[in-house]
């Protein structure tokens, strides 16, 4: 693991503007704690989409054991800031595995969050740890989905259960999951389409898939993922909240942190939701998939 | 929701104390103020666009008389209104035409934002005002970025031109060349997502630029887009040139702030708007819309659009008519019901109206309820439908048995078309459309406060409850 974050770290500081560096020069460049500064690390967290609520709270979290402690460098601000957003990330959270075969992940989320390509990622990653992986095009609407899923799963040496575009989902993943016990495989990683979350329709389409899962296997699906990307704004939350309601969300992936957007989504969802983050993309490569570390992540941040 | 509750509400709180005061102070004001910030930031708005939009607001209020018609609430709400519509400028929805086919049109976005499906449907749009569009496929990376391009096509209509995966640039040449031999005179690439600080490919647009020398560059950008939306813009738009935005998954329940960050920082139209995955869900860009969105007031002008796509204007004048004689009976109820039901989903229609969306939020409207209904109106006889007063017990009995509901709801959908009646009497008098007004909608936000209550309180869901006349 300590080589993700030494490529996290490289991808943000690829950006002169990254959270890090502006926090730093915050924390550096001031010569005493005052009301100035504070606005200032207010600023920087709500430009990182921190959320404005929670940016505020950390703020006065900060104010108050500031007074406590009776700190006055401005520097040792930092390591504050530091605990308080590795608390809000709560512990670290793994993938949960079945006692039994398959272990059942269903993958969900908006339009263009990157499902797929996380499916594909994933799908490699087991694949290369040994385990046999089968995957289920649950996206039977969107244009070149399925296909889109195919070339991930030849990449990845996983065999994927489809029917045509236009199908039921629901009967698709019915399969998958039929294949994926009478294939003993160990994994079966089922693809949905991406659906906004306001859409009752769609996601009680996706409420039926995930009962079907249910009914054909007693303890499945052993995780729900949402992927969330990491470019998204304070509407992340109500993604969060609604695909939680409707698909019991177990787990947030956070797609594209190797963007200029600086995943302090993370911070506000973890405030809002207590959904873990359990999986980040930090790249387009297969191997760009990586196990959140919230101390790590939190650490990374402030180097 | 807090979270959501909206500026005017928060606002009205802010300026209670101030009824009867002369002018807007500026401690006043600045109180005001910090709600405005927290509710343009919440909508996503750009850090550093709110901070100047607070600036301009503020020297527009301070010393603002305090008028008797409008609450010092209301006229802080009418001056960020007008200055968000003012920073996004006027709805320039059209494309470039070249005086020298074929037009090129080059989209271009990051990953996932959605350039492929709205270059279909900024094609199918454009077909239909008569042009004759190529597609073409010039994201090679994606697996099946290309084969998605053609379903859509094939879908719409409009022949896509490929080469597979070879150079973008190439392909783009090459299609400007087939356009011209094919008498295609508007040309669409759709381009690879990228991320703008990946220098390589974002060189590959200049060249593809360079190559083909575009009419129009149109960025696409995720309507949920947060803080960083300026930083993606910015370095499109510096590294490009563009002339345009199109905001996607407008459908969804964001605020949207990302129109104004995107407008502030590229000074570009946003020319238009995806609202779904259906090939003509692309719309005008409005500037005020969006504005009353990102402040949370609902967009009622879309609904009176829509609504007026629906409903046929003879029909309706009729129907005033009726009202006004009070000879507004169930088959009519049935017929606004089936009216209301083309325009959409009643969940969304909803949303649409001010101060009702963010109530709605969480409560479910089943729509399964209005097809309760219209079971019931159909298991009535003609003259019941005319004069529902002589429904009494043994023909609740039969229509409850006919429609497959029980006898108590029969009576209460009765009274509450008595009910319904009589407040469409009072609206009548309005101009326009019956129940289309003001009033309306009031009596619409009122009851979907009561449904939210109702539903915490565990009593039975009805749709009427809710929402006593469908519009």
């Amino acid at each position: 693991m300590a080589g993700i974050f030494g490529k996290l770290k490289d991808k943000l500081s690829k950006t002169r503007q990254g959270l890090v560096d502006r926090i730093e020069q915050v924390f550096t460049g001031a010569s005493k704690i005052d009301d100035d500064l504070y606005e200032e690390l207010e600023e920087i967290l709500i430009q990182a989409d921190v959320g404005v609520s929670t940016s505020l709270e950390l703020v006065e979290m900060l104010r108050e054991t500031v007074k406590e402690r009776k700190i006055s460098d401005p520097k040792d601000l930092q390591e504050v800031m530091k605990e308080q957003i590795t608390g809000k990330l709560g512990e670290k959270s793994e993938l949960r595995l079945s006692d039994s075969k398959p272990t059942v992940y269903l993958i969900v989320g908006v339009n263009g969050v990157g499902k797929t390509t996380t499916i594909g990622k994933l799908a490699k990653h087991l694949q290369e740890g040994g385990k046999k992986v089968l995957l289920a095009a649950g996206d039977t609407f969107r244009a070149a989905a399925i296909e889109q899923l195919e070339v991930w799963g030849e990449r990845a040496g996983a065999e994927v259960i489809k029917q045509t575009e236009g199908a039921d989902p629901a009967a698709v993943v019915y399969d998958a999951v039929q294949a994926a016990k009478s294939r003993a495989v160990d994994f079966l990683l089922i693809d949905t389409a991406g659906r906004l979350h306001n859409k009752v329709n769609l996601m009680n389409e996706l409420a039926k898939i995930k009962r079907v899962v249910e009914r054909e296997i007693a303890d499945a699906p052993h995780e729900v993922l949402l992927v969330l990307d990491a470019t998204t704004g304070q509407n992340a939350i109500q993604q969060v909240k609604l695909f939680q309601e409707v698909a019991n969300v177990s787990g947030i992936v956070l797609t594209k942190l190797d963007g200029t957007a600086k995943g302090g989504v993370v911070i506000g969802i973890q405030g809002e939701t207590r959904v873990p983050v359990k999986l980040i993309g930090i790249g387009e490569g297969i191997d760009d998939l990586k196990a959140f570390e919230p101390q790590e992540f939190a650490e990374a941040l402030f180097v | 929701m807090a979270m959501f509750e909206s500026l005017s509400e928060k606002l009205q709180a802010t300026f209670k104390r101030l009824r009867g005061k002369g002018k807007l102070t500026e401690a006043d004001v600045n109180e005001a103020m910090r709600e405005v910030r927290m509710a343009l930031l919440e909508a996503d708005v750009n850090f550093k666009v709110v901070k100047e939009l607070i600036a301009k607001i503020k020297e527009r209020a301070v010393g603002q008389e305090v008028l008797e018609s409008l609450t010092p609430a209301q006229q802080v709400i009418k001056i960020v209104h007008e200055e968000i519509i003012s920073l996004m400028g006027g709805s320039e929805s059209k494309i470039q035409l070249s005086s020298k086919p074929p037009t090129v049109v080059m989209l271009i976005g990051l990953q996932g934002a959605g350039k492929t499906t709205q270059g279909a449907k900024l094609a199918n749009m454009l077909k239909k005002q008569g042009k004759h569009p190529l597609l073409v496929a010039c994201d090679i990376y994606r697996p099946a970025a290309i084969k998605q391009l053609e379903v859509l096509g094939a879908q719409i209509k409009v022949p896509v031109f490929s080469l597979g995966q070879v150079s973008p640039v190439k392909i783009a040449e090459e299609s400007l060349e087939f356009a011209r031999k094919n008498g295609h005179d508007l040309v669409i690439l759709d381009t690879a997502g990228r991320l703008h600080v990946n220098e390589e490919l974002m060189t590959e647009l200049s060249d593809i630029r360079e190559a083909v020398n575009p009419d129009e560059i149109l960025l696409v950008v995720d309507a949920m887009t947060g803080q960083d939306a300026v930083n993606v813009a910015e370095a499109f738009h510096n590294q490009l040139g563009l002339n345009g935005v199109i905001l996607s998954k407008m459908d969804g329940d964001t605020r949207g702030g990302a129109a104004l960050s995107v407008k502030a920082v590229t000074g570009c139209p946003i020319k238009f708007a995806g609202v779904g995955e259906r090939m003509d869900a692309l719309e005008v860009f409005h500037p005020d819309r969006v504005a009353s969105r990102i402040l949370g007031m609902g967009d009622v002008l879309t609904l009176i659009e829509k609504a007026q796509q629906t409903i046929d204007e003879k029909k309706a004048r009729e129907l005033e008519e009726k009202i006004r004689k009070q000879e507004f009976t169930l088959d009519d109820y049935l017929d606004q019901m089936r009216q209301i039901k083309k325009m959409g989903s009643l969940s969304s229609l909803l949303e649409m109206i001010p101060g009702i969306g963010n109530q709605l939020k969480g409560v479910e409207i089943d729509e399964k309820d209005l097809g309760r209904i219209e079971a019931i109106i159909c298991s009535m006889t003609p003259e019941e439908r005319t004069k529902p007063v002589i429904i009494k017990d043994s023909r609740k009995k039969r229509i409850a048995k006919g429609s497959g509901t029980t006898v108590v709801e029969v009576g209460r959908f009765l009274k509450q078309f008595e009910q319904t009646k009589k407040m469409m009497k009072q609206l009548s008098g309005m101009p326009g459309m019956p129940g289309m007004g003001g009033a309306g909608k009031k009596s619409a936000s009122k009851k979907g406060k009561k449904g939210k209550k109702g539903k915490k309180g565990g009593q039975r869901k009805n749709p009427l409850a809710k929402f006593p006349f469908p519009f």
